[in-house]
């Protein structure tokens, strides 16, 4: 029996962008930045859509919670190959203070509301790197999971899942419906071509708020100060070992 | 040599005037085109023609600079063409195509090969990167002119070679079916053209045919049956002419007029490979685009079907210069993509490479360099983006507007790589930083799709046609004074004004943000010293202006600069009225563009007047006649031997 998928899709800074903290100190500046699908929900999206290829999914569904421009984040994975997309809109201080925990319920939610059997995301997201949402997710559901895969195989009712542990590979094998994490081997994610992103615009994207959910998501953790990483010193250059022996001395580093 | 007989005498459509191409024409450069964009039933020419002979009457602003006019509809407000939907779109499909450039394609590797490389070709197929304007319904993307512009500019920031692969392709190569294709002929090729299942090629260059487009000898003559042409005859220089399966092919073919008579004009064909008798010669060697693949085609005795002729018989010189017309703000876009990466790399590298003790950022003499560089892609990327917009908006008298976008882009891309390899000093001679290939694939944009000097000579005589006829009709009116009082006193006032200097700093005021006023003020003189400048050279040559090209050259290059500084004074207008964060840096280089533009509006149409510089173009002239007599230089060796 064909799989009902539902992958994750997080608007993210780009990668490419340098980021800067707000002068405030409550956060990184976000406005008129550049902004991208995360790169291990691309994973993900690319996995589901090849799961469908194979034809052994029937639907993929991809999720994306946050402000209206998440919409822009589901057209590429739209375009990639996703069937629809549902726009789980937060806004303001809401999203500022959206942790894993409210997300894996939400996910949760539209899983059952879905009747998904697998739930596809990315290991981490490049902005917080919190790696938590889908292991949290799992919890929530009950279901099984499989994190940071870098392959899977669909045997009869479960999911062969590969990952890359230290010093070798390990196999798990997890029962469906199941909850799976990309890592950045699973597979290299294909282009949107520019025809499948004029198509993707016909694609339907649902709109749902918090309250359509039942979800709650009242802060759980106050953000008190965001800082820029401490500027490294200069260093200095020595002319001889002895030199430096007197400098590290000096220091008091010897 | 270009004929300009019919100067001041035919009417000033320069499509019309092309018509009577053979005897007495006037501009049948490589450059001369008419902004008509889709063919029109036979009624609807009878139509036209007769009301064409009636006075010409053109919104194009740089058309009625020659009147020592402004026209503003083209030029203010600066145009905005994609609604929020064609926007957001567009910034979905910028950042795939730009990672896939970024990721995919090696441009280094493709110059090496002589080639693009196949899994870059087979992922520009799959990108949909071959079919960006065709429409969704027969495959394509359906992108606009303003969209296509700016996918373009980033084909153009990373491979010209890969560049004029697509655009021989789709902006010259099958343009012909989008712009003048029957249904038939839509539906038939369309489909697979988009996809890039099939290459295109557009083939009009001939050994002894170049700028003038109009003498080609290849020939297509009607079978007995009536039911197809035999092609014979061959092309050189055709972009992609290896790898097309479709050409379209110009060649003369008989064709009876009105008066029973019969003469030889161009008609366009589609010709299939497949049809047989045709065949290319190996990849040209060249100095740069080599990855674009550049061959001979020949057409010998093929068959070409009556239902592949494209545009009505005839009509081909039309179809060609239309489908080069249409074209034009596309290499404007792209390279203003190839100068913005030259203006990163030698940003990065002044604010990194330390010299005497500081980072040669900080000297006047690379300041100058970079400040001028983003002058120069300032008003290249304004002046692409105005031609598209305008095209978008419907206009179809551009033609002027695109020739200049294209003369000017890729000469200012020729400095600003020239300039950028040399603040990188050695490094920018480096194969591996990556700029040297780029100033070698640049070159050719000042030779292909209308040699510059052609272009600048259609500039300045299509204008001056223009005037012109607005002259003659006056004069027309002087002999009937009383029955045209009005606009004998209309045509007075404005030269009297002229003379006082009344209109001084007035006509553009109301489309200028007012802290670009000094500026506007400086173009607005310019403006009207140009219309006082081409009314002189009328009165005094005549239709032998057409022989003066010294003086052609400098009209064009006023041109050229005024509409330079209209453009960016129209673009920064709008940055200052939407207080956009970039507003001051903006108005500085409209201050400067206009200020030197200004100056050197002023020596060039002075040029045109004081006798020593005419006396100066005389001389030149016979310092090239002894070179020529001499077959190079021609003074003895300072050591005698
Ligand atoms: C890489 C490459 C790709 C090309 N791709 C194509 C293609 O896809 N399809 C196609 O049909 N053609 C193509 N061409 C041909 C190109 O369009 C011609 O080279 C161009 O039109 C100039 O013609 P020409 O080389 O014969 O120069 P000529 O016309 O012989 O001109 C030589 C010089 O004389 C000047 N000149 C000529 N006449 C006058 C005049 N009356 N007054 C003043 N100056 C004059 C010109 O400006 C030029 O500087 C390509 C050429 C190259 C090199």
């Amino acid at each position: 029996m064909a799989m009902r998928v539902l992958v994750g899709c997080k608007r993210v800074i780009d990668y490419a962008v340098k980021i800067r903290v707000k002068p405030d100190k409550t956060g990184v500046v976000t406005e008129g930045v550049k902004h991208s699908l995360n790169p291990f929900d691309e994973i993900a999206v690319e996995e589901a859509v090849r799961l469908k290829e194979k034809k052994l999914a029937s639907e993929v569904i991809a999720v994306s919670c946050g402000p209206p421009p998440c919409q822009e984040t589901l057209r590429t994975a739209l375009a990639m190959g996703v069937d629809r997309g549902i726009h789980v809109e937060i806004g303001g201080k809401d999203y500022e203070t959206l942790q894993p925990i409210h997300v894996s319920k939400i996910l949760a939610k539209l899983a059952q509301e879905e009747k998904v059997d697998l739930i596809i995301l990315g290991k981490q997201a490049i902005d917080d790197d919190a790696n938590q949402t889908a292991q949290m997710t799992a919890a929530v559901l009950d279901w099984p999971q499989g994190v940071f895969a870098s392959k899977i195989e669909k045997m009869d009712g479960t999911l062969k899942i590969q990952r890359e542990v230290d010093g070798g590979v390990e196999y798990v094998e997890a029962k469906l419906p199941a909850v799976i994490s990309s890592d950045l081997r699973l597979n290299e994610p294909r282009y949107a071509t520019l025809p499948n992103i004029m198509k993707a615009k016909k694609k339907q994207i649902a709109k749902k708020s918090i309250s359509d959910l039942g979800v709650d998501i009242t802060p759980r953790v106050e953000v008190l100060t965001v800082e820029d990483p401490p500027v490294r010193e200069a260093g200095a250059k020595v002319e001889s070992v002895e030199e430096l022996l007197t400098k590290l001395k000096d220091l008091g580093r010897i | 040599m270009l004929r300009f007989s019919t100067f001041l005498t035919k009417n000033h459509s320069c499509w019309v005037m092309m018509q009577k191409s053979g005897h007495g024409l006037s501009l049948r450069a490589y450059a001369a085109s008419s902004a008509q964009p889709a063919p029109k039933s036979s009624t609807e020419n009878a139509r036209e023609t007769k009301k064409e002979k009636k006075a010409f009457v053109t919104n194009s602003f740089v058309m009625n600079l020659f009147n020592g006019q402004l026209k503003s509809d083209q030029v203010f407000p600066f145009p905005e063409v994609l609604n929020q939907e064609q926007q957001e779109t567009l910034q979905m499909l910028t950042d795939p195509t730009a990672k896939f450039f970024e990721e995919v394609n090696d441009p280094l590797k493709n110059d090496l090969i002589e080639k693009v490389e196949d899994n870059t070709m087979e992922g520009l197929r799959e990108m949909g990167a071959f079919g960006m304007q065709v429409p969704q319904d027969l495959g394509g993307v359906g992108l606009n002119n303003t969209q296509y512009a700016r996918l373009v500019e980033v084909v153009g920031k990373h491979d010209l070679g890969v560049g004029i692969t697509l655009g021989a392709h789709q902006s010259i190569g099958f343009k012909g079916i989008l712009l003048y294709g029957n249904e038939a002929q839509k539906k038939k090729y369309l489909p697979p053209l988009a996809s890039g299942e099939l290459i295109a090629a557009y083939c009009l260059t001939e050994p002894e045919s170049g700028s003038d487009a109009a003498s080609i000898k290849t020939r297509a003559v009607l079978s007995e049956d009536e039911t197809h042409y035999i092609l014979n005859g061959g092309k050189i220089w055709i972009s992609n002419g290896g790898l097309a399966e479709i050409f379209t092919v110009f060649a003369k073919t008989p064709v009876k007029i009105p008066s029973g008579e019969v003469k030889e004009k161009i008609t366009a064909f589609i010709v299939e490979r497949g049809f047989g008798g045709v065949t290319n010669g190996p990849p040209e060697k060249k100095m740069g685009i080599k990855a674009s693949n550049t061959a001979e085609v020949h057409f010998e005795d093929v068959k070409v079907p009556v239902e592949n002729v494209l545009g009505e018989v005839g009509e081909g010189f039309k179809v060609a210069m239309n489908i080069l017309n249409n074209g034009r703000f596309g290499m404007a876009a792209a390279l203003s993509g190839t100068m913005r990466f030259a203006i990163e790399k030698a940003t990065e590298h002044a604010v990194n490479r330390t010299q005497f003790g500081n980072k040669i950022s900080t000297y006047g003499s690379i300041q100058e360099k970079l400040a001028r560089m983003a002058m120069a892609h300032y008003i290249t990327e304004s002046m692409a983006y105005m031609v598209s917009g305008n095209m978008d908006r419907g206009f179809v008298d551009f033609q002027l507007e695109a020739a200049i976008s294209k003369i000017y882009a890729s000469e200012a891309a020729w400095f600003v790589v020239d300039e950028a390899i040399q603040i990188l000093g050695g490094m920018g001679f480096m194969r591996d930083t990556g700029l040297e290939r780029v100033l070698r694939d640049l070159r050719i944009f000042r030779i292909f799709e209308g040699a510059n000097d052609i272009l600048r000579l259609f500039v300045a005589l299509t204008g001056l046609q223009y005037a012109g006829g607005h002259l003659k009709e006056l004069q027309k009116a002087m002999k009937n004074p009383a029955a045209n009082l009005g606009l004998i006193l209309d045509e007075g006032a404005k030269r009297m004004k002229r003379v006082v200097g009344l209109n001084n700093g007035s006509f553009l005021t109301p489309y200028v943000h007012s802290d670009l006023a000094e500026s506007a003020s400086k173009v607005n003189k310019t403006i009207e010293q140009f219309g006082v400048s081409v009314e002189n050279l009328l009165m005094k040559y005549g239709k032998n202006i057409v022989h003066e090209q010294f003086l052609l050259n400098r009209l064009a290059n006023s041109a050229i600069d005024i509409y330079s500084m209209v453009t960016v004074l129209s673009r920064a207008s709008r940055s200052l009225q939407q207080h956009l964060s970039s507003a001051e840096y903006e108005h500085n280089l409209t201050s400067v563009i206009c200020s030197e533009g200004y100056e050197r509006v002023q020596l060039n149409l002075n040029s045109l007047k004081t006798s020593e510089k005419l006396k100066n173009f005389e001389k030149m002239s016979k310092i090239s006649q002894d070179l020529c007599k001499h077959g190079g230089l021609v003074q003895q060796h300072p050591l005698g031997f």
